[in-house]
């Protein structure tokens, strides 16, 4: 091996270390747990492919499964449209941008327990700032979160609360797309909307795939709102039970360390999956300048 | 213990923690530290001793603490070879999961302060040490306990833990709303149909009149249109604080397991429980309910529903007294037996019984002086003080004249007196209590929203419940304890 391969090895040591100590071995015992009865203190004993059969009939399992993709789906599509139309806005030449441009990355700032405890009291369904404005025009507020209904869809809303990074990469996008194709496309009599659709779009769907992919793997993890804004244990009716918190539950309250690394091991394989899946077609709609 | 086997447990310890999903990594703090040397042969003993509770709470054992410490000094002084004992407190929030990791990571503390709920699954996973023959040995015996705290403490008849702060629950009643509403403020309802009927007379209602105008009506108000009412104050709710559905079935004369530890989720008295709960969402209506609920400030808060006056009556425990007097000291109120049955007398004292307790956790480095710390925080002393700071009753059977005349709490007698009841409840030793707890809850959650039957809910408890026993059985003789 030459000097020069050394020298680069040791640079990169610390996170290779860390990534081998802290990734790849947590994960591999975690795969070697997932084929056992395992509750941390007791020595682990080999039970098979018994966890993942019993994942397969467990109704809550499913539940979890279901609420979370809802979740995915709604947040991150909704996310893009807003931090999308936003970038958008705080890309015209209008007077005071950077001040708009920080006014709206502000609230992704917020820790997410904070905003947690700020949406629930704007969430309240007697005298909650949501509701208080839905009847001053006139239409009916419902209990956001207590009721089944609208708890995931009142969780999807809060989301847009964090699109502030999303915005800020599609800007960078946005501010990346030469001048002179707009100009050739006014010369050409493109309005509006044309240069919207067949300039700017297509010439940021690489930062779109980017926010969706990575939108898609935090949404899919989804778990401190629900822990703190529905009291940990999915209510309304197991509406906002997602993945991740019946994986804490099942480990960390029952002790079952087996049974979650097995749901780990199936959500990291979901994530794997949709992610190759977005990328594998991405090439029918993401356009690269070169 | 040589090398192999610490570096297994180290990496056992980081990789049970490191699940690919992140959001529950951060809990690894205190895993898998090697081995402390033995303690040298002089100076004092240090012990470790994690305990949960923080403000006042912690204030009170830090007192205990402190007192102990002292008199080990003292001890020190007068013995010259005695090395004394010193007690590090330390304040551990999520103790439950911590304590676990540190277990499991072969770094626990000495002591340990830990809920009922945890016991019992830590106990059949082999986490604690068994403490029988120390506590015979120091001449601690049940006989020195109110009997339903010490038997919390015992499991496979063993004795794992010695009972701290202890708890039972009773009703609490608004006495400015019962005048409010025509009824006599110092007698409490004694029996459920009371309770029900005075709940009535105790709900009020914003309504808007034809031409705009609001008044204050008092009832259910079933004949006012949704649209025109809005809920301001109940009576009572049993989903306020609602934190233990599963103790209505104890109130109907029902239970959760059967001696031989089968579930009896769907038993008839649990059933007719969970009817009552969905009475009250019949009579007040879901969506006005679930907006009112969902208007309650934080328990910790002026805000509280009963202490802001939005719930005139409702189910509490021994501690409510410290959010009275912190958020609310003009608050006029009263406490009493919770009401029964009419059909069913012998129900009237019935009450949930819970203790905090102390244990010594497998691989605690230094037991014998754990114990000894124990002992203390158990003797009459120890504990009044460490009660007294908590405001609650002593768990001793033995009570001081200067605790009873130095107790703030006006009604603490009472719930003294509700631990001896016949039908004391406390929460069953099961592996799988935690999971049936929640089953509970979203039964009861489901059954209050109206969409589902009590019988289909509790049903469906006991299907998922009765899998849950049967794979806790199996899987306990795979896994012997170690």
């Amino acid at each position: 091996m030459k000097r020069r391969d050394l020298v680069g090895l040791l640079f990169c040591a610390p996170w290779l270390l860390g990534f081998l100590v802290f990734m790849l071995l947590p994960m591999g015992a975690a795969l070697y747990y997932s084929f056992c009865d395992y509750s941390i203190v007791q020595a682990p004993a080999f039970i098979g492919l018994a966890n993942y059969r019993e994942l397969l009939a467990d109704a809550l399992f499913w539940r979890s499964l279901y609420n979370t993709l809802y979740f995915a789906a709604g947040a991150v599509l909704l996310g893009l449209l807003t931090s999308l139309v936003l970038a958008l806005l705080l890309n015209c030449r209008v007077r005071g941008l950077a001040f708009y441009r920080t006014v709206f990355f502000l609230p992704s700032l917020m820790p997410v327990v904070a905003g947690s405890i700020l949406w629930m009291w704007m969430y309240a369904g007697d005298g909650g700032i949501i509701n208080t404005a839905l009847k001053a025009v006139g239409l009916p507020g419902p209990a956001w979160l207590a009721d089944p209904r609208f708890a995931k869809p009142a969780l999807i809303l809060m989301s847009m609360w964090g699109a502030g990074h999303a915005m800020v990469i599609l800007l960078a996008g946005l501010q990346d797309i030469p001048t002179a194709l707009y100009e050739a496309a006014v010369i050409d009599g493109a309005g509006w909307w044309q240069r919207l659709r067949h300039v700017t779009v297509p010439l940021v769907t690489p930062v779109i795939l980017f926010n969706l992919v990575m939108g898609l793997i935090v949404s899919l993890q989804v778990f401190t709102q629900a822990f703190i804004m529905t009291g940990a244990s999915g209510a309304p009716e197991r509406a906002t039970l997602f993945y991740v918190l019946r994986l804490y539950q099942v480990a960390f309250r029952d002790l079952r360390m087996g049974y979650g690394c097995a749901m780990a091991w199936i959500l990291f394989l979901v994530i794997l999956g949709l992610t190759a899946l977005l990328i594998r077609f991405s090439g029918k709609w993401v356009q690269y300048e070169r | 213990m040589h090398h192999p086997r610490q570096a297994f447990r180290f990496l056992r310890g980081v990789a049970a923690l490191a699940l690919p999903a992140a959001a529950v990594v951060g809990l690894a703090a205190g895993c898998g530290k090697g081995a402390v040397p033995p303690d040298a042969g002089t100076g004092p003993r240090k012990i470790i001793y994690w305990e949960k509770w923080t403000g006042f709470e912690g204030e009170a054992a830090e007192q205990v603490v402190k007192t102990f410490n002292a008199q080990e000094q003292q001890k020190a002084r007068t013995t010259p070879a005695y090395r004394p004992i010193q007690v590090q407190l330390v304040s551990v929030a999520e103790i439950e999961q911590k304590l676990m990791v540190a277990i499991a990571g072969g770094n626990p503390p000495d002591v340990a302060g830990i809920e009922t709920k945890m016991l019992y699954p830590y106990i059949d996973k082999g986490a604690l040490l068994d403490l029988t023959e120390m506590i015979a040995g120091a001449g601690i015996s049940k006989a020195d306990y109110i009997p339903v705290f010490w038997n919390m403490c015992e499991h496979h008849g063993r004795q794992w833990a010695l009972p701290t702060t202890p708890s039972t629950t009773a009703l609490h009643w608004n006495k400015r709303l019962f005048s409010e509403a025509g009824l006599n403020p110092d007698v409490p309802p004694a029996t459920l149909e009371e309770l029900d009927a005075w709940a009535e007379k105790l709900t009020r209602w914003e309504v808007v009149g034809g031409d705009g105008t609001k008044e204050i009506r008092t009832g259910f108000c079933t004949n006012i249109p949704d649209a025109d009412k809005r809920l301001v104050q109940v009576g009572f709710l049993p989903a306020e604080p609602g934190w233990w559905p599963f103790l209505w079935c104890y109130h109907f004369g029902g239970r959760l397991f059967d001696e031989n530890g089968n579930v009896t989720a769907a038993a008839p008295e649990n059933v007719q429980a969970f009817e009552w709960l969905a009475s009250y969402s019949k009579k007040l209506g879901v969506a006005h309910l679930q907006r009112f609920i969902s208007g309650f400030g934080n328990f910790s808060s002026p805000q509280n529903p009963f202490l802001s006056g939005k719930v005139a009556m409702e189910i509490q425990g021994v501690w409510m007294y410290n959010f009275i007097d912190k958020y609310a000291p003009g608050l006029q109120w009263g406490v009493a037996p919770f009401p029964y049955p009419k059909s069913r007398p012998e129900l009237a004292r019935t009450t949930l019984a819970d203790v905090d307790m102390v244990v010594i956790p497998k691989g605690a480095r230094h037991p014998q002086e754990a114990f000894a710390f124990m002992r203390y925080l158990n003797s009459q002393e120890g504990m009044e003080m460490l009660c007294l700071g908590h405001r609650k009753f002593s768990p001793l059977m033995k009570v001081s004249s200067g605790f009873v005349s130095a107790h703030p709490h006006p009604y603490v007698a009472l719930f003294r007196d509700l631990a001896f009841s016949p039908t004391v409840v406390a929460m069953p030793k099961s592996g799988t209590w935690n999971e049936y707890q929640r089953e509970m809850e979203n039964a009861a959650g489901g059954v209050q929203d109206l969409n589902v039957t009590p019988a289909a809910a509790l049903a469906g408890v006991q299907a998922r419940l009765s899998g849950a026993v049967e794979r806790n059985r199996r899987t306990s003789q795979a896994t012997p304890t170690p």
